[in-house]
């Protein structure tokens, strides 16, 4: 008799038995799906700052979590903290702040803003002479400002969730831009599959957005600038789509080996059957005009699932909306799908959610996991205008039943750092 | 006992205040009339830090892409082409499109003149709100994003060198390093990858990152003293620029491409503790067990103790229970954060190479007359996190 907790190379199975999610569309999985499925946008105008002079005046900000010292690392963190707080009580695992595994974690780069900058200013005794960077760094030295210190440190998140949750040894923050959430589910899978744990917390969260974070995209020209009415913005696989728009939120996925959940008598949500990934080398912000990184990317995560193309029945897109990515992700997806590519259903969560950059894909692999366990695929909005160079069945504005086993999340980054999960049930 | 899957460390590249390239470095630690620190204390005065020697970045980074990259980027650039060439795999593209890459990174840097302009202009401005809008946008260059972001050490990696196997960034200051490296060798033990590039870079001369420490009171301000002296007079932090790469790979994948291996990194462990007092010398202290039963005896410890107290002290304290010789890495280069790890990792697989220990940086340190044929890496970050490694010869 085979053991079917091991795949077809003998390693564990690694399956999911807790999810939590939180984005502009709101808190928890069920409000989520609900919204999702019945293509409700969560972009809206922004309220945080002012957006007078801004290109772009929206975005999918969770504005529902008050904190007393907002910031982007400390919302950040919250986020992750509530999807992660659902994800543990779906899974029924460890003790309350006693996970018996390790973080990884998908969190945006850490730095400094602009109010603590400003603040630094007023502090800085210049008298009438213009403040310069050094008078900030002699400003803040007398320990006024020391909570900044460990608030801006990059392992702050890491380490306060780790705190929290009691995850075990060191937590480890992941950046691979747009793909960081599924590169951390992907840390999460090498470390059970080597057995080196039976169980992993994976949180994606992302909340950033503020108003040097939005201009450094704007700059880019990465975003949708079409701000009338904000929900109608995200325009994935349209021709007329101008863009990304900005968004929060977070994912948390708890791992575990087969064995582990069935001996702990754990529900089983859905299986991470493989995970790919390749490199871009091309050009910073461009994909390689063969699609060469993306299309090896998915299929290294079929190989790693040891499954042939024909056994996909969906596609979660990266589909961001941008009018290079779209182009790129159907060149990738026709090559590995071949004449079937015109009649997978390929749908983009972030027509609905934004992107929600290095949270993208822990949230779309969730999404994903659901669509598989509900037997429906939320659709691409705001597809009225069909891209005749895209003759892609993106599930265009309502939900379709449909019962599928295998689905593909793609997440691809700036910097050239794609990954691909390859999700069943 | 030779194994298939050890992981072998085949390919250093390492720039730092002292020199680029493991024998400069060598030749620095061990100069005729003692150690001599390369230090800058007028830039950033008061506080010292430990420039970058000068280096010829067209060797390594062509003209047009450096523009592309702020400082702590090409610095890492620069090191993970040395690694590449020690390694024998620059230029390889058969091996570059499978090799995996996990680099530890910080980022940010700022636009220092387009900082201070946007800081006099919002001084009284009616709705400061819209003129800090109107100023971002027309002062901040378009790249300037990219050269900040942490992921992108690693894709100017890719670009430049044609690394594109994988890219994994991964990020917390010390911890950063220490789980790539950590990553990396568990990844070849268990046969999910052969051949790793694994490293992180850090510009120490810059404000934005001084403020952050400065406001934490962790930097030492003054006259030059070694990490061990420093302690009686309060501690305290120099940082260091530096980048440090190292190519890792399974013992079989080099005998197979007939590589020459420098060291084995034979054991590396991670952890972390809420740093109440003992809590870090029981996290070392179980990692020391675990290493015991491949510990011989001559071994010496590179420690990447930072400085600061009293976290400095208590490592002091442990180390002192081991009864080996050590030496501060930080006293030789200042404290590169994300890129501490792997340099330390580096000067130990010299040591072990060469069968002996670089001088006493400080007569706090012990002279080792006798042959190496082991080091221990101790990495204790600023705020959380130690890890050790334990070095091998190949």
């Amino acid at each position: 008799m085979t053991d079917d907790s091991l795949d077809a190379r003998g390693r564990p199975v690694v399956v999911v038995t807790g999810m939590g999610l939180v984005t502009s569309l709101g808190q928890g999985k069920q409000e989520n799906w609900r919204k999702l499925v019945g293509g409700t946008s969560g972009i809206h105008r922004i309220s945080r700052f002012p957006i007078a002079g801004l290109r772009t005046t929206i975005a999918g900000t969770v504005d529902f979590v008050p904190l007393d010292d907002l910031s982007a690392p400390a919302l950040t963190e919250a986020l992750g903290a509530l999807a992660a707080e659902e994800a543990l009580a779906e899974a029924g695992i460890g003790t309350p702040g006693n996970f018996p595994g390790p973080l990884l974690l998908a969190m945006p780069p850490v730095e400094m803003e602009w109010p603590q900058r400003l603040a630094a200013a007023a502090a800085a005794e210049t008298g009438n002479a213009p403040v310069t960077w050094m008078d900030l760094v002699r400003a803040v030295s007398d320990g006024r400002f020391a909570p900044w210190s460990e608030r801006f440190l990059f392992g702050s998140i890491p380490e306060h969730l780790a705190d929290r949750f009691g995850t075990k040894g060191s937590p480890i923050a992941t950046s691979t831009a747009c793909s960081s959430g599924a590169t951390a589910i992907q840390l999460g899978v090498e470390a059970i599959r080597r057995g080196e744990a039976a169980a992993a917390l994976v949180i994606g969260t992302d909340a950033s957005v503020n108003p040097e974070s939005l201009i450094r995209f704007s700059l880019l020209s990465a975003l949708s600038t079409r701000n009338d009415p904000p929900e109608a913005a995200a325009r994935p696989f349209s021709r007329d789509r101008d863009g990304f728009v900005m968004a929060e939120g977070a994912g948390a996925l708890v791992l575990e080996s087969l064995a582990q959940a069935r001996a702990r008598g754990a529900e089983v949500l859905g299986v991470v059957e493989g995970c790919g990934e390749m490199a871009d080398g091309f050009h910073r912000t461009r994909s390689s005009p063969d699609g060469k990184p993306i299309i090896a990317c998915m299929r290294h995560a079929l190989e790693d699932a040891a499954l042939a193309p024909d056994a996909i029945g969906y596609v979660n897109a990266h589909g961001t909306g941008t009018p290079e990515n779209d182009k790129m992700e159907w060149l990738g997806l026709t090559a590995v799908f071949g004449e079937r590519a015109g009649s997978l259903p390929v749908s983009s969560n972030k027509s609905m959610i934004g992107h929600t950059l290095s949270a993208a894909g822990a949230v779309e692999a969730i999404f994903t996991l659901l669509s598989l366990r509900n037997g429906v695929l939320p659709p691409t909005i705001n597809y009225d205008t069909p891209d005749p160079a895209l003759p892609v069945d993106c599930v265009p504005n309502v939900a379709r039943e449909l019962r599928v086993s295998h689905a593909i999340s793609n997440s691809f980054g700036f910097g050239g750092q794609n990954a691909c999960l390859v999700l069943g049930v | 006992m030779a194994a298939d899957r050890d992981a072998l460390i085949t390919g250093i590249g390492l720039v730092s205040c002292l020199g680029e390239g493991p024998e400069a470095h060598w030749a620095a630690l061990n100069a005729a009339g003692g150690f001599l620190p390369v230090l800058d204390t007028a830039r950033f005065a008061p506080w010292p830090v430990h420039p970058l020697i000068p280096v010829t970045w067209e060797a390594q980074v062509p003209r047009r892409e450096q523009r592309q990259m702020e400082a702590w980027q090409r610095i890492g650039v620069y090191a993970a082409g040395l690694a590449l060439d020690a390694a024998g795999v620059k230029g390889n593209a058969a091996l570059l499109e499978r090799m995996d890459m996990i680099v530890a990174a910080g980022g940010g840097e700022r636009d220092y003149a387009a900082d201070e302009g946007i800081i006099a202009a919002l001084h009284d401005a009616p709705d400061p709100g819209a003129r800090l809008n109107d100023r971002l946008l027309s002062d901040l260059r378009p790249t300037l994003f990219l050269a900040q972001l942490s992921n992108l050490l690693a894709g100017n990696i890719s670009l430049v060198h044609g690394v594109v196997g994988s890219s994994r960034t991964f990020m917390g200051e010390e911890a950063a390093g220490t789980d790539a490296v950590r990553t990396a060798c568990a990844r070849i033990a268990s046969g999910q990858g052969d051949l790793f590039l694994v490293g992180g870079s850090y510009n120490a001369e810059r404000p934005d990152t001084l403020l952050i420490y400065a406001a934490g009171g962790l930097l030492r301000q003054g006259p030059f003293m070694p990490v061990w002296e420093r302690q009686a007079s309060g501690g305290g932090m120099v940082l260091g620029s530096s980048g440090c790469f190292l190519v890792i790979e399974s013992r079989a994948h080099a005998v197979a491409r007939g590589a020459a291996p420098i060291a084995r990194i034979a054991g590396v462990l991670t952890d972390r503790c809420g740093r109440r007092p003992g809590e870090a010398t029981a996290v070392a202290a179980r990692q020391v067990a675990a290493l015991a039963p491949a510990l011989d005896g001559t071994a010496a410890v590179i420690s990447g103790a930072t400085g600061i107290a009293p976290a400095t002290a208590e490592e002091a304290a442990f180390l002192r229970g081991l009864d080996l010789p050590v030496r501060a890495a930080a006293t030789a280069f200042g404290h590169p954060l994300e890129a501490a790890f792997p340099a330390s990792l580096a000067l130990a697989a010299m040591a072990v190479a060469k069968r002996r220990l670089f001088l006493p940086l400080e007569p706090a340190e012990q002279m080792m007359e006798g042959p190496l044929r082991q080091a221990l890496v101790t990495s204790w970050g600023l705020w959380r996190g130690e890890a050790m490694a334990l070095v091998d010869p190949a």
